[in-house]
Protein backbone atom coordinates (compact mmCIF):
# COMPACT_ATOMS: atom_id res chain seq x y z
CA UNK A 1 0.00 0.00 0.00
CA UNK A 2 1.08 3.07 -0.88
CA UNK A 3 0.76 6.12 1.63
CA UNK A 4 -0.77 9.03 0.19
CA UNK A 5 1.43 12.45 -0.19
CA UNK A 6 -1.74 14.93 0.23
CA UNK A 7 -4.70 13.91 2.17
CA UNK A 8 -6.94 15.99 4.48
CA UNK A 9 -7.35 15.99 8.15
CA UNK A 10 -10.86 14.68 7.81
CA UNK A 11 -9.19 11.51 6.05
CA UNK A 12 -6.68 11.43 8.44
CA UNK A 13 -9.30 10.82 11.50
CA UNK A 14 -11.44 8.78 9.44
CA UNK A 15 -8.38 6.38 8.70
CA UNK A 16 -7.70 6.32 12.32
CA UNK A 17 -11.11 5.99 13.50
CA UNK A 18 -11.33 3.13 11.40
CA UNK A 19 -8.65 1.15 13.75
CA UNK A 20 -11.07 1.17 16.23
CA UNK A 21 -12.84 -1.67 13.91
CA UNK A 22 -9.47 -3.53 13.55
CA UNK A 23 -10.02 -6.98 15.88
CA UNK A 24 -12.98 -5.74 16.57
CA UNK A 25 -15.09 -8.87 15.31
CA UNK A 26 -18.71 -9.42 14.29
CA UNK A 27 -20.42 -6.73 16.22
CA UNK A 28 -22.56 -3.83 14.51
CA UNK A 29 -20.36 -0.22 14.14
CA UNK A 30 -22.70 2.42 14.56
CA UNK A 31 -21.30 5.62 13.49
CA UNK A 32 -22.82 8.38 14.27
CA UNK A 33 -21.95 11.69 12.38
CA UNK A 34 -20.49 11.63 8.76
CA UNK A 35 -16.70 11.12 9.65
CA UNK A 36 -17.74 8.29 12.34
CA UNK A 37 -19.80 6.57 9.83
CA UNK A 38 -17.02 6.51 7.07
CA UNK A 39 -14.28 5.77 10.02
CA UNK A 40 -16.52 2.41 10.08
CA UNK A 41 -17.37 1.82 6.54
CA UNK A 42 -13.92 2.12 5.79
CA UNK A 43 -13.18 -0.53 7.78
CA UNK A 44 -16.13 -3.00 6.88
CA UNK A 45 -14.35 -2.22 3.08
CA UNK A 46 -11.17 -3.09 4.08
CA UNK A 47 -9.83 -5.17 7.23
CA UNK A 48 -13.00 -6.43 8.74
CA UNK A 49 -15.44 -7.52 6.57
CA UNK A 50 -17.46 -9.46 9.38
CA UNK A 51 -18.32 -5.60 10.73
CA UNK A 52 -21.98 -5.33 10.63
CA UNK A 53 -23.77 -1.74 9.28
CA UNK A 54 -27.13 -0.46 9.33
CA UNK A 55 -28.42 2.00 6.14
CA UNK A 56 -28.95 4.68 9.35
CA UNK A 57 -32.86 3.85 9.02
CA UNK A 58 -34.23 -0.09 9.22
CA UNK A 59 -32.05 -2.39 7.45
CA UNK A 60 -28.87 -4.54 8.08
CA UNK A 61 -26.17 -4.14 5.32
CA UNK A 62 -23.73 -6.78 4.06
CA UNK A 63 -22.12 -3.46 2.24
CA UNK A 64 -21.86 -0.27 3.54
CA UNK A 65 -24.05 2.76 1.52
CA UNK A 66 -22.01 5.70 0.30
CA UNK A 67 -22.61 8.46 2.72
CA UNK A 68 -23.12 10.79 -0.12
CA UNK A 69 -24.76 10.71 -3.75
CA UNK A 70 -27.35 8.69 -3.30
CA UNK A 71 -30.92 9.20 -4.24
CA UNK A 72 -32.83 6.49 -2.26
CA UNK A 73 -32.62 3.13 -0.35
CA UNK A 74 -32.82 0.92 -3.50
CA UNK A 75 -30.42 -2.13 -4.64
CA UNK A 76 -28.39 -1.30 -0.82
CA UNK A 77 -27.19 -4.48 0.27
CA UNK A 78 -29.65 -5.21 2.87
CA UNK A 79 -29.85 -8.75 4.97
CA UNK A 80 -31.97 -8.60 7.62
CA UNK A 81 -34.32 -6.29 9.12
CA UNK A 82 -33.42 -3.90 11.74
CA UNK A 83 -35.67 -1.35 13.58
CA UNK A 84 -34.99 0.62 16.14
CA UNK A 85 -36.80 -1.77 18.41
CA UNK A 86 -34.08 -4.65 17.26
CA UNK A 87 -31.18 -2.14 17.38
CA UNK A 88 -31.68 -2.49 21.46
CA UNK A 89 -31.56 -6.15 20.95
CA UNK A 90 -28.42 -6.11 19.36
CA UNK A 91 -27.17 -3.51 21.69
CA UNK A 92 -28.11 -5.49 25.08
CA UNK A 93 -26.01 -8.64 23.50
CA UNK A 94 -22.81 -6.42 23.40
CA UNK A 95 -22.39 -7.26 20.16
CA UNK A 96 -22.09 -3.64 19.16
CA UNK A 97 -19.16 -1.02 18.70
CA UNK A 98 -20.66 2.44 18.80
CA UNK A 99 -18.34 5.46 17.83
CA UNK A 100 -19.91 8.58 19.52
CA UNK A 101 -19.18 12.37 19.21
CA UNK A 102 -20.09 13.66 22.71
CA UNK A 103 -20.30 17.30 23.81
CA UNK A 104 -18.47 16.77 26.85
CA UNK A 105 -15.83 14.39 28.37
CA UNK A 106 -14.29 13.90 31.29
CA UNK A 107 -10.83 12.29 32.90
CA UNK A 108 -13.29 8.92 33.56
CA UNK A 109 -14.57 8.80 30.50
CA UNK A 110 -17.80 9.74 30.85
CA UNK A 111 -19.45 11.71 28.25
CA UNK A 112 -22.38 14.38 28.35
CA UNK A 113 -24.55 14.64 25.15
CA UNK A 114 -27.85 16.06 27.23
CA UNK A 115 -26.96 19.48 29.04
CA UNK A 116 -24.57 21.61 29.64
CA UNK A 117 -24.58 24.41 32.79
CA UNK A 118 -26.89 25.77 34.78
CA UNK A 119 -28.89 23.07 37.34
CA UNK A 120 -30.42 19.78 35.71
CA UNK A 121 -33.84 21.27 36.34
CA UNK A 122 -33.17 24.60 34.46
CA UNK A 123 -30.06 23.61 32.05
CA UNK A 124 -28.35 26.87 30.38
CA UNK A 125 -28.52 24.81 27.43
CA UNK A 126 -30.19 21.98 26.75
CA UNK A 127 -29.17 19.57 24.26
CA UNK A 128 -30.43 16.19 22.90
CA UNK A 129 -31.10 14.34 26.18
CA UNK A 130 -28.96 11.13 26.94
CA UNK A 131 -30.16 9.36 23.68
CA UNK A 132 -28.57 5.63 23.89
CA UNK A 133 -25.57 6.34 25.87
CA UNK A 134 -26.29 5.29 29.29
CA UNK A 135 -27.58 1.84 27.79
CA UNK A 136 -24.53 1.65 25.25
CA UNK A 137 -22.27 2.71 27.53
CA UNK A 138 -23.00 0.13 29.94
CA UNK A 139 -23.83 -3.34 27.32
CA UNK A 140 -20.83 -2.39 24.91
CA UNK A 141 -18.04 -0.84 23.82
CA UNK A 142 -17.66 2.78 22.72
CA UNK A 143 -15.00 5.06 20.75
CA UNK A 144 -15.40 9.14 20.78
CA UNK A 145 -14.58 11.30 18.11
CA UNK A 146 -13.82 14.83 18.76
CA UNK A 147 -13.62 17.24 15.93
CA UNK A 148 -12.29 20.08 17.53
CA UNK A 149 -10.00 19.20 20.39
CA UNK A 150 -10.43 21.66 23.56
CA UNK A 151 -11.11 22.05 27.20
CA UNK A 152 -14.76 22.43 26.60
CA UNK A 153 -15.09 18.88 25.44
CA UNK A 154 -12.16 17.63 27.92
CA UNK A 155 -13.09 19.41 30.94
CA UNK A 156 -11.64 19.74 34.52
CA UNK A 157 -14.05 18.15 36.26
CA UNK A 158 -16.87 15.79 36.31
CA UNK A 159 -19.56 16.10 32.60
CA UNK A 160 -22.37 18.25 33.16
CA UNK A 161 -24.50 15.50 33.14
CA UNK A 162 -22.99 11.58 33.12
CA UNK A 163 -24.88 10.16 30.16
CA UNK A 164 -22.51 7.22 29.56
CA UNK A 165 -20.74 5.25 32.68
CA UNK A 166 -16.84 5.52 32.68
CA UNK A 167 -13.87 4.76 35.07
CA UNK A 168 -15.18 6.42 37.42
CA UNK A 169 -14.68 4.76 41.07
CA UNK A 170 -16.99 6.88 43.21
CA UNK A 171 -19.97 5.67 40.29
CA UNK A 172 -18.85 2.23 39.77
CA UNK A 173 -21.97 -0.23 40.24
CA UNK A 174 -22.30 -3.01 43.07
CA UNK A 175 -20.78 -6.19 41.16
CA UNK A 176 -18.81 -4.05 38.90
CA UNK A 177 -15.25 -3.93 38.14
CA UNK A 178 -13.46 -1.69 35.70
CA UNK A 179 -12.68 -4.66 33.31
CA UNK A 180 -17.11 -4.13 32.54
CA UNK A 181 -16.24 -0.75 31.46
CA UNK A 182 -15.56 -0.85 27.46
CA UNK A 183 -14.29 2.53 26.01
CA UNK A 184 -11.91 2.35 23.31
CA UNK A 185 -10.31 4.81 21.19
CA UNK A 186 -10.94 8.76 21.05
CA UNK A 187 -9.76 10.41 17.76
CA UNK A 188 -9.42 14.34 17.81
CA UNK A 189 -8.09 16.79 15.12
CA UNK A 190 -5.01 16.89 17.18
CA UNK A 191 -4.42 13.01 18.26
CA UNK A 192 -5.55 9.39 18.99
CA UNK A 193 -6.09 8.38 22.33
CA UNK A 194 -7.02 5.44 24.48
CA UNK A 195 -8.40 4.75 28.17
CA UNK A 196 -4.65 2.32 28.80
CA UNK A 197 -2.82 4.47 30.82
CA UNK A 198 -2.64 4.14 34.54
CA UNK A 199 -5.74 3.27 36.20
CA UNK A 200 -7.63 3.91 33.62
CA UNK A 201 -6.51 7.32 32.61
CA UNK A 202 -6.84 8.78 29.21
CA UNK A 203 -3.57 7.92 27.09
CA UNK A 204 -1.90 9.41 24.26
CA UNK A 205 -1.13 7.38 21.52
CA UNK A 206 -0.14 9.10 18.25
CA UNK A 207 0.24 12.44 17.22
CA UNK A 208 -1.63 13.72 13.77
CA UNK A 209 1.25 15.12 12.36
CA UNK A 210 2.64 18.48 13.02
CA UNK A 211 1.23 18.53 16.14
CA UNK A 212 3.12 18.40 19.42
CA UNK A 213 2.21 17.00 22.47
CA UNK A 214 1.75 20.32 24.34
CA UNK A 215 -0.52 21.30 21.91
CA UNK A 216 -2.98 18.23 23.26
CA UNK A 217 -2.00 18.78 27.10
CA UNK A 218 -2.76 22.59 26.81
CA UNK A 219 -6.06 22.08 25.22
CA UNK A 220 -7.18 18.79 27.78
CA UNK A 221 -8.83 19.81 31.29
CA UNK A 222 -7.06 16.89 32.85
CA UNK A 223 -3.94 14.79 32.76
CA UNK A 224 -3.54 12.76 30.13
CA UNK A 225 -1.09 10.03 30.37
CA UNK A 226 1.92 10.65 28.12
CA UNK A 227 4.81 7.57 28.16
CA UNK A 228 8.09 7.79 25.54
CA UNK A 229 8.17 8.98 22.18
CA UNK A 230 4.76 9.17 21.07
CA UNK A 231 4.68 8.05 17.13
CA UNK A 232 2.64 9.95 14.40
CA UNK A 233 -0.41 9.03 13.34
CA UNK A 234 -0.49 6.83 10.14
CA UNK A 235 -1.00 8.92 6.71
CA UNK A 236 -4.32 7.28 5.01
CA UNK A 237 -3.05 4.80 1.97
CA UNK A 238 -4.10 6.50 -1.68
CA UNK A 239 -6.10 2.79 -1.54
CA UNK A 240 -7.91 4.08 1.62
CA UNK A 241 -8.04 7.64 0.10
CA UNK A 242 -9.67 5.82 -2.96
CA UNK A 243 -12.23 3.64 -1.18
CA UNK A 244 -13.63 6.96 1.18
CA UNK A 245 -13.82 9.15 -2.32
CA UNK A 246 -16.08 5.72 -3.43
CA UNK A 247 -18.09 6.05 0.04
CA UNK A 248 -18.36 10.07 -0.04
CA UNK A 249 -18.67 10.60 -4.09
CA UNK A 250 -19.69 13.87 -3.04
CA UNK A 251 -17.00 15.13 -0.45
CA UNK A 252 -19.29 16.04 2.30
CA UNK A 253 -16.25 14.92 4.06
CA UNK A 254 -14.57 18.27 3.16
CA UNK A 255 -17.09 20.06 5.15
CA UNK A 256 -16.95 18.37 8.32
CA UNK A 257 -14.38 20.15 9.56
CA UNK A 258 -13.26 24.27 9.79
CA UNK A 259 -11.91 25.17 7.07
CA UNK A 260 -11.12 21.79 6.25
CA UNK A 261 -7.22 21.55 6.86
CA UNK A 262 -4.54 19.02 5.45
CA UNK A 263 -3.69 16.29 7.39
CA UNK A 264 -0.26 17.60 7.72
CA UNK A 265 0.26 20.15 9.33
CA UNK A 266 4.00 20.90 10.44
CA UNK B 1 -67.99 -3.12 15.98
CA UNK B 2 -66.75 0.35 14.69
CA UNK B 3 -64.29 2.61 16.37
CA UNK B 4 -64.37 5.39 13.40
CA UNK B 5 -64.51 8.67 15.50
CA UNK B 6 -63.15 12.09 14.85
CA UNK B 7 -60.34 14.00 15.82
CA UNK B 8 -62.40 16.04 18.17
CA UNK B 9 -64.32 13.60 19.62
CA UNK B 10 -61.24 10.99 20.42
CA UNK B 11 -59.30 13.68 21.67
CA UNK B 12 -61.73 14.59 24.03
CA UNK B 13 -61.05 11.86 26.05
CA UNK B 14 -57.55 13.32 26.78
CA UNK B 15 -58.65 14.65 30.62
CA UNK B 16 -56.40 17.01 32.59
CA UNK B 17 -53.35 15.02 34.87
CA UNK B 18 -53.45 12.45 32.02
CA UNK B 19 -50.24 10.03 30.85
CA UNK B 20 -50.19 10.51 27.05
CA UNK B 21 -47.86 8.47 24.63
CA UNK B 22 -47.47 9.47 21.01
CA UNK B 23 -45.91 6.96 18.63
CA UNK B 24 -43.56 7.78 15.99
CA UNK B 25 -39.71 8.87 16.30
CA UNK B 26 -38.45 12.51 16.43
CA UNK B 27 -39.69 13.79 12.75
CA UNK B 28 -40.99 10.37 11.62
CA UNK B 29 -44.78 8.77 11.74
CA UNK B 30 -45.69 11.34 14.35
CA UNK B 31 -49.93 11.89 14.58
CA UNK B 32 -49.75 15.47 14.17
CA UNK B 33 -53.61 15.77 13.50
CA UNK B 34 -54.20 14.46 16.75
CA UNK B 35 -51.19 16.79 18.32
CA UNK B 36 -52.83 19.16 16.61
CA UNK B 37 -56.22 18.64 18.47
CA UNK B 38 -55.16 18.35 21.54
CA UNK B 39 -53.40 21.87 21.20
CA UNK B 40 -56.62 23.02 20.49
CA UNK B 41 -58.09 22.39 23.27
CA UNK B 42 -57.91 23.28 26.70
CA UNK B 43 -56.35 20.00 28.13
CA UNK B 44 -53.63 20.87 30.49
CA UNK B 45 -50.68 19.32 33.11
CA UNK B 46 -49.88 15.99 30.63
CA UNK B 47 -47.15 13.96 31.49
CA UNK B 48 -46.16 13.23 27.96
CA UNK B 49 -44.22 9.71 26.94
CA UNK B 50 -42.46 9.85 23.61
CA UNK B 51 -39.12 9.41 21.23
CA UNK B 52 -39.62 13.34 21.12
CA UNK B 53 -39.88 15.50 18.15
CA UNK B 54 -42.21 18.38 17.15
CA UNK B 55 -44.71 16.69 19.24
CA UNK B 56 -42.97 17.37 22.58
CA UNK B 57 -42.23 20.67 21.44
CA UNK B 58 -45.33 21.69 20.53
CA UNK B 59 -47.02 20.87 23.48
CA UNK B 60 -44.80 22.57 25.83
CA UNK B 61 -44.87 25.35 24.26
CA UNK B 62 -48.58 25.86 24.33
CA UNK B 63 -48.41 25.13 28.26
CA UNK B 64 -50.08 21.48 28.04
CA UNK B 65 -47.51 19.99 29.42
CA UNK B 66 -46.56 19.16 33.26
CA UNK B 67 -43.74 16.56 32.74
CA UNK B 68 -41.71 14.43 29.51
CA UNK B 69 -40.31 11.38 29.62
CA UNK B 70 -38.01 11.12 27.45
CA UNK B 71 -34.46 10.03 26.05
CA UNK B 72 -33.98 13.31 23.71
CA UNK B 73 -36.79 15.51 21.44
CA UNK B 74 -35.24 15.89 18.11
CA UNK B 75 -35.88 16.76 14.68
CA UNK B 76 -33.05 14.87 13.27
CA UNK B 77 -31.84 17.06 11.15
CA UNK B 78 -32.41 19.97 13.05
CA UNK B 79 -30.68 18.48 16.19
CA UNK B 80 -32.36 20.32 19.08
CA UNK B 81 -35.84 20.55 18.89
CA UNK B 82 -36.50 24.62 19.50
CA UNK B 83 -39.49 24.77 21.94
CA UNK B 84 -38.69 21.75 24.23
CA UNK B 85 -35.07 23.83 24.37
CA UNK B 86 -36.66 26.87 26.02
CA UNK B 87 -39.30 25.17 27.86
CA UNK B 88 -36.29 23.33 29.43
CA UNK B 89 -34.04 26.30 29.74
CA UNK B 90 -36.86 28.30 31.01
CA UNK B 91 -37.37 25.65 34.14
CA UNK B 92 -40.79 24.77 33.02
CA UNK B 93 -41.29 21.61 33.00
CA UNK B 94 -40.46 18.30 35.31
CA UNK B 95 -38.63 15.74 33.39
CA UNK B 96 -38.00 11.78 33.69
CA UNK B 97 -34.93 11.86 31.85
CA UNK B 98 -33.87 8.13 30.64
CA UNK B 99 -32.33 5.78 27.92
CA UNK B 100 -34.12 5.24 24.85
CA UNK B 101 -33.97 1.24 25.10
CA UNK B 102 -35.26 1.93 29.03
CA UNK B 103 -37.97 3.61 27.51
CA UNK B 104 -39.23 0.36 25.57
CA UNK B 105 -38.47 -1.48 28.59
CA UNK B 106 -40.80 0.82 30.49
CA UNK B 107 -43.59 0.50 28.00
CA UNK B 108 -43.06 -3.18 27.61
CA UNK B 109 -43.39 -3.69 31.18
CA UNK B 110 -47.07 -1.84 31.42
CA UNK B 111 -47.67 -3.80 28.13
CA UNK B 112 -47.20 -7.02 30.37
CA UNK B 113 -48.51 -5.92 33.74
CA UNK B 114 -45.53 -6.30 35.62
CA UNK B 115 -44.06 -3.23 37.56
CA UNK B 116 -40.58 -3.33 36.69
CA UNK B 117 -38.12 -4.36 33.80
CA UNK B 118 -34.12 -5.25 35.83
CA UNK B 119 -31.75 -3.98 33.46
CA UNK B 120 -28.12 -2.19 33.81
CA UNK B 121 -29.34 0.82 31.52
CA UNK B 122 -28.75 3.28 33.93
CA UNK B 123 -25.92 1.94 35.96
CA UNK B 124 -23.32 4.47 36.58
CA UNK B 125 -24.90 7.70 35.10
CA UNK B 126 -26.89 10.78 36.42
CA UNK B 127 -29.76 8.65 34.62
CA UNK B 128 -29.95 6.60 38.23
CA UNK B 129 -29.05 10.39 40.13
CA UNK B 130 -31.73 12.51 39.05
CA UNK B 131 -34.62 10.24 38.80
CA UNK B 132 -35.95 9.83 42.05
CA UNK B 133 -38.70 7.42 41.06
CA UNK B 134 -35.85 5.09 39.27
CA UNK B 135 -34.90 2.60 42.29
CA UNK B 136 -31.61 0.52 41.89
CA UNK B 137 -32.55 -2.96 43.70
CA UNK B 138 -30.42 -6.07 44.44
CA UNK B 139 -31.13 -9.47 42.42
CA UNK B 140 -31.94 -12.44 43.97
CA UNK B 141 -29.85 -14.25 41.10
CA UNK B 142 -26.44 -13.25 41.36
CA UNK B 143 -24.19 -9.95 43.25
CA UNK B 144 -25.22 -7.53 41.05
CA UNK B 145 -27.54 -4.29 41.29
CA UNK B 146 -29.76 -3.38 38.84
CA UNK B 147 -31.97 -0.93 37.83
CA UNK B 148 -36.01 -1.43 38.12
CA UNK B 149 -37.44 0.19 34.98
CA UNK B 150 -40.58 1.33 36.13
CA UNK B 151 -43.63 0.28 33.76
CA UNK B 152 -44.61 3.48 31.78
CA UNK B 153 -48.52 3.07 31.92
CA UNK B 154 -50.30 5.51 29.94
CA UNK B 155 -53.92 6.46 29.92
CA UNK B 156 -53.87 7.20 26.44
CA UNK B 157 -51.68 6.79 23.54
CA UNK B 158 -51.89 8.48 20.24
CA UNK B 159 -50.22 6.57 16.99
CA UNK B 160 -50.45 7.68 13.18
CA UNK B 161 -50.51 4.69 10.91
CA UNK B 162 -50.51 4.17 6.74
CA UNK B 163 -53.67 2.20 7.30
CA UNK B 164 -56.53 0.89 9.18
CA UNK B 165 -59.83 -0.57 9.19
CA UNK B 166 -63.01 0.29 10.89
CA UNK B 167 -62.46 -2.48 13.63
CA UNK B 168 -58.52 -1.12 14.45
CA UNK B 169 -56.74 -3.22 12.80
CA UNK B 170 -53.77 -0.95 12.02
CA UNK B 171 -50.91 -1.77 9.23
CA UNK B 172 -47.81 0.07 8.58
CA UNK B 173 -45.50 -0.29 5.40
CA UNK B 174 -42.61 1.89 6.24
CA UNK B 175 -39.62 0.35 7.27
CA UNK B 176 -39.74 0.56 10.50
CA UNK B 177 -42.86 0.30 13.11
CA UNK B 178 -40.58 2.08 16.08
CA UNK B 179 -42.39 1.33 19.20
CA UNK B 180 -45.73 2.29 18.17
CA UNK B 181 -46.69 -1.64 19.45
CA UNK B 182 -45.60 -0.59 22.64
CA UNK B 183 -47.27 2.49 23.16
CA UNK B 184 -50.69 0.89 21.32
CA UNK B 185 -50.11 -2.18 24.64
CA UNK B 186 -49.14 0.51 27.20
CA UNK B 187 -52.08 2.34 26.73
CA UNK B 188 -55.85 1.85 28.43
CA UNK B 189 -57.30 3.96 25.39
CA UNK B 190 -55.06 3.84 21.66
CA UNK B 191 -56.46 6.37 19.44
CA UNK B 192 -54.82 6.03 15.77
CA UNK B 193 -54.65 7.78 12.69
CA UNK B 194 -54.62 6.36 9.85
CA UNK B 195 -53.83 7.88 6.21
CA UNK B 196 -56.50 5.37 4.61
CA UNK B 197 -59.27 4.08 5.93
CA UNK B 198 -59.87 0.48 4.58
CA UNK B 199 -62.04 -2.27 4.34
CA UNK B 200 -60.97 -5.05 6.04
CA UNK B 201 -60.19 -7.77 3.26
CA UNK B 202 -57.43 -5.29 2.28
CA UNK B 203 -55.46 -7.21 5.04
CA UNK B 204 -56.60 -10.70 3.62
CA UNK B 205 -54.48 -10.19 0.51
CA UNK B 206 -51.06 -12.04 -0.34
CA UNK B 207 -48.59 -10.90 2.93
CA UNK B 208 -50.43 -7.76 4.03
CA UNK B 209 -51.19 -8.80 7.44
CA UNK B 210 -47.37 -8.94 7.90
CA UNK B 211 -47.29 -5.28 8.28
CA UNK B 212 -49.78 -4.95 11.50
CA UNK B 213 -47.80 -5.43 14.49
CA UNK B 214 -50.49 -5.50 17.36
CA UNK B 215 -53.53 -7.00 17.10
CA UNK B 216 -56.96 -4.54 16.81
CA UNK B 217 -57.81 -5.15 20.94
CA UNK B 218 -55.15 -2.73 21.88
CA UNK B 219 -56.86 0.04 19.57
CA UNK B 220 -59.93 1.52 21.27
CA UNK B 221 -60.32 4.57 18.49
CA UNK B 222 -59.76 5.14 14.56
CA UNK B 223 -59.51 8.23 13.03
CA UNK B 224 -59.29 8.81 9.56
CA UNK B 225 -56.57 12.04 8.48
CA UNK B 226 -55.37 11.87 5.06
CA UNK B 227 -51.99 13.11 5.69
CA UNK B 228 -52.21 13.24 9.64
CA UNK B 229 -48.40 13.07 10.25
CA UNK B 230 -47.86 15.82 8.30
CA UNK B 231 -45.19 18.04 8.90
CA UNK B 232 -43.54 14.13 10.13
CA UNK B 233 -42.67 11.89 7.42
CA UNK B 234 -45.48 8.63 6.76
CA UNK B 235 -42.90 6.44 4.90
CA UNK B 236 -43.64 5.43 2.14
CA UNK B 237 -46.50 7.54 1.33
CA UNK B 238 -44.56 11.42 1.92
CA UNK B 239 -41.31 12.10 3.77
CA UNK B 240 -41.20 14.99 6.40
CA UNK B 241 -41.61 18.44 5.08
CA UNK B 242 -37.85 20.23 5.68
CA UNK B 243 -39.29 23.34 4.84
CA UNK B 244 -41.90 23.27 7.19
CA UNK B 245 -39.76 22.18 9.83
CA UNK B 246 -37.54 24.81 9.66
CA UNK B 247 -39.82 27.72 9.49
CA UNK B 248 -40.72 26.01 12.55
CA UNK B 249 -37.78 26.14 13.76
CA UNK B 250 -36.98 29.63 13.10
CA UNK B 251 -40.18 30.69 14.64
CA UNK B 252 -38.71 30.15 17.91
CA UNK B 253 -36.43 33.02 17.41
CA UNK B 254 -39.15 34.96 15.16
CA UNK B 255 -42.06 35.31 16.64
CA UNK B 256 -42.68 32.75 19.53
CA UNK B 257 -45.12 29.81 19.13
CA UNK B 258 -48.15 32.06 19.55
CA UNK B 259 -47.37 33.27 15.84
CA UNK B 260 -46.91 29.58 14.55
CA UNK B 261 -49.80 28.60 16.36
CA UNK B 262 -52.54 31.24 15.07
CA UNK B 263 -51.08 30.95 11.59
CA UNK B 264 -51.59 27.27 11.67
CA UNK B 265 -53.98 25.39 14.26
CA UNK B 266 -55.86 28.20 16.45
CA UNK B 267 -59.46 28.19 14.99
CA UNK B 268 -58.42 26.09 12.26
CA UNK B 269 -59.83 23.03 10.88
CA UNK B 270 -57.57 20.17 9.55
CA UNK B 271 -58.62 21.30 5.96
CA UNK B 272 -57.36 24.97 6.95
CA UNK B 273 -54.18 23.44 8.18
CA UNK B 274 -53.19 21.25 4.76
CA UNK B 275 -54.70 24.34 2.76
CA UNK B 276 -51.86 26.71 4.94
CA UNK B 277 -49.09 24.14 3.86
CA UNK B 278 -49.90 23.70 0.03
CA UNK B 279 -52.64 21.06 0.67
CA UNK B 280 -52.88 17.13 0.85
CA UNK B 281 -51.37 16.66 -2.72
CA UNK B 282 -48.53 18.86 -1.98
CA UNK B 283 -48.13 16.49 1.40
CA UNK B 284 -48.37 13.19 -0.21
CA UNK B 285 -45.14 14.03 -2.98
CA UNK B 286 -43.24 15.05 -0.29
CA UNK B 287 -39.50 13.20 -0.94
CA UNK B 288 -39.04 10.35 1.47
CA UNK B 289 -35.72 11.09 3.08
CA UNK B 290 -32.23 9.38 2.46
CA UNK B 291 -29.79 8.62 5.30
Amino acid sequence: MSTAKEYTLAELMIVAGAEAYRDGGEVLATGIGLLPRLAASLAMKTFNQDMMMTDSEAYLLSDPNPVSGRSSHEGQAQETWMGFSRIFDNVWSGKRHAFVGPSQIDRYGQSNISALGGTYDKPKVQMLGARGFPGNSISHANSFFVPAHSKRVFVEDEVDVVCSIGYNPERLPKGYTMNDIDIRLVVTDLCVMDWKGPNNMLRLVSLHPGISVDQVLENTGFEVHVEGDIPTTPAPSEEQLEIIAQLDPQNWRSKQLKDNPPGDRS
Amino acid sequence: MSKVLSAQEAVAQIKDGMTVGIGGWGPRRKPMALVRELLRSDVKDLTIVAYGGADVGMLCAAGKVKKVVYAFVSLDFIPLEPYFRQARQNGDIETMEIDEGQMLLGLRAASWNVPFIPTAIGLGTDIVKVNPDLKVIDSPYDDKEWVAMPALKLDVSLIHVDRADERGVCQIKGPDHYMDDWFARAADNTVVSCDELVPTDTFHAEDEARYVFWERAQTQAVVHIPGGAHPSSCNPLYGFDVPHFKEYNASAKDGGFAAYFEKYIDGKTEEDYQAAVGGLEAIQKLPLPVY
